[in-house]
């Protein structure tokens, strides 16, 4: 019953945002801008560059992700849908599960579109096995946007939640970065996934602990 | 505000305060290789030690909050976390120029300190919660992120930790600390706490004296309006 809720929940936020595309077409556009941006701040030519892309990679899409995070109770603020949904019958965390849900499809296909772009244009040789990139770009992600979303839903009370968003979520999402760039650049740089376990173990911690505990507090973002 | 303990603390934090003044610079002795530069050591250590009871205390002030919803509790956090950014802005900047002698450089990604500067950003957001948030869910939403950024404190020191392929820090007074060193240390910890819970019953008196203003205008704008 509760992943049916979640279920319908999900598909809401995927068809306004099929209907519209504003939120999905900004955020790849943005995340396209960051890599031309990074391309003039560090020559891609340099090896040093090269060596620090991965870092680059995950600026972009956490970036991005903030402003899709931003949007994600925005919307719902717009003819009071905030207090239809909570009137609806279903629990609080649905909503928090499905509006993680919608954010990680919305952000995970920024991610799925620019990181090509980024192997282009910096002229990139990927050795990485993909699997575990793809691993480990999942579990970071996840990271992101469980923390995120249950931030945005609290900053979404504030009188300046756009500006609020990144102040909260980028110290609090700190493990996160770091662990995702090691593991990322670990095996882009041809590691094996032996050189990254510790680092997907910590990633899968902090998305199972900050899970649990959104779970669990989300139900005071929402009160009325 | 009822101020019975007002003065005789804060007589226990001035006379505290002297007396450490005292140990730090007079009592113990002056370091060998680091001479009067390690005098800071104290001053950092103390405030260091207060800007985490600071922050433990917000976690369990919102903790308490969210329970039973009593405003003291709200209060508390409040207090308390301006309290704590303070003296962590006291060990960011004591910090780095106690390094620049000892370690020769201002600055290392070593786990203590980013840990302590990604503390004070969660608190610094804590605060602006505070600031920008409506009355009636002002509490609320603070005390969930005070929890959030509680518990998010020892997954940032282990993978800074982690992270470590930087510089390790040994600290030039590290094990051994002469037993005067010592004494000064521990007064000027207590000294410290002495002014966090000084500070904290003032931060607390002028929210309540706010609180009282509040109820005052709004009678008279009843009984003129």
């Amino acid at each position: 019953m509760f992943w049916r809720k979640v279920g319908v929940l999900v598909w809401k936020d995927l068809l306004l945002e099929f209907r519209s595309k504003q939120m999905i077409s900004s955020m790849l556009i943005f995340s396209f801008l960051v890599i031309v941006i990074f391309a003039f701040a560090f020559n891609p030519v340099q090896r040093t560059t090269q060596e620090v892309l991965p870092g680059i990679i995950w600026v972009a899409f956490t970036f991005a992700g903030v402003l899709g995070l931003n949007r994600a109770f925005a919307v719902e603020r717009d003819n009071d849908c905030l207090l239809g949904l909570m009137l609806a019958p279903v629990d609080r965390t649905a909503i928090y599960v499905a509006k993680v849900t919608s954010n990680f499809i919305f952000t995970g296909l920024t991610e799925i579109v620019s990181f090509p772009l980024f192997l282009v244009f910096f002229n990139y040789h990927l050795q990485a096995s993909l699997g575990w990139l793809v691993l480990t770009i999942f579990l970071g992600t996840l990271g992101f946007v469980a923390v995120g979303t249950f931030l945005a839903a609290l900053a979404s009370n504030t009188r300046m939640s756009e500006i609020l968003l990144p102040l909260m979520v980028f110290p609090v999402m700190v493990p996160v970065l770091i662990a995702a760039v090691e593991a990322t650049s670990t095996l882009m740089s041809g590691g094996q996934w032996q050189a990254v376990a510790s680092w997907l173990r910590l990633l899968g911690v902090y998305d199972i602990i900050f899970l649990a505990v959104a779970y669990v507090l989300f139900d005071y973002c929402l009160e009325v | 505000m009822n101020d019975k303990w007002d003065r005789p603390l804060a007589g226990i934090t001035l006379i505290l305060m002297l007396v450490a003044i005292y140990a730090i610079f007079i009592y113990a002795p002056v370091e060998k290789t680091l001479l009067e530069v390690q005098k800071i050591f104290y001053v950092h250590v103390g405030t260091a030690w207060n800007a985490f009871l600071a922050f433990f205390v917000v976690f369990v002030a919102s903790v308490a909050y969210l329970r039973t919803r009593e405003a003291r509790w709200d209060r508390l956090g409040s207090a308390s976390a301006e309290i704590g950014v303070m003296f962590t802005t006291l060990v960011l900047i004591t910090g780095p120029i106690w390094a620049r002698s000892s370690w020769n450089m201002w600055w290392t990604w070593e786990p203590r300190l980013t840990t302590t500067l990604i503390l004070w950003f969660i608190y610094v957001a804590y605060l602006l919660i505070r600031a920008t948030a409506g009355d009636e869910r002002r509490g609320i939403l603070a005390a969930v992120f005070g929890i959030i950024g509680f518990v998010d404190v020892p997954i940032v020191y282990l993978s800074v930790q982690w992270w470590g392929s930087h510089p390790i820090v040994l600290g030039s007074s590290g094990g051994g600390l002469p037993a005067s060193m010592l004494t000064a240390l521990i007064l000027s910890v207590l000294a410290f706490t002495a002014l966090y819970l000084y500070l904290l019953r003032k931060n607390l008196g002028i929210q309540a004296v706010e609180e009282e203003l509040k109820q005052l205008k709004e009678e008279l704008r009843q009984e003129y309006d």
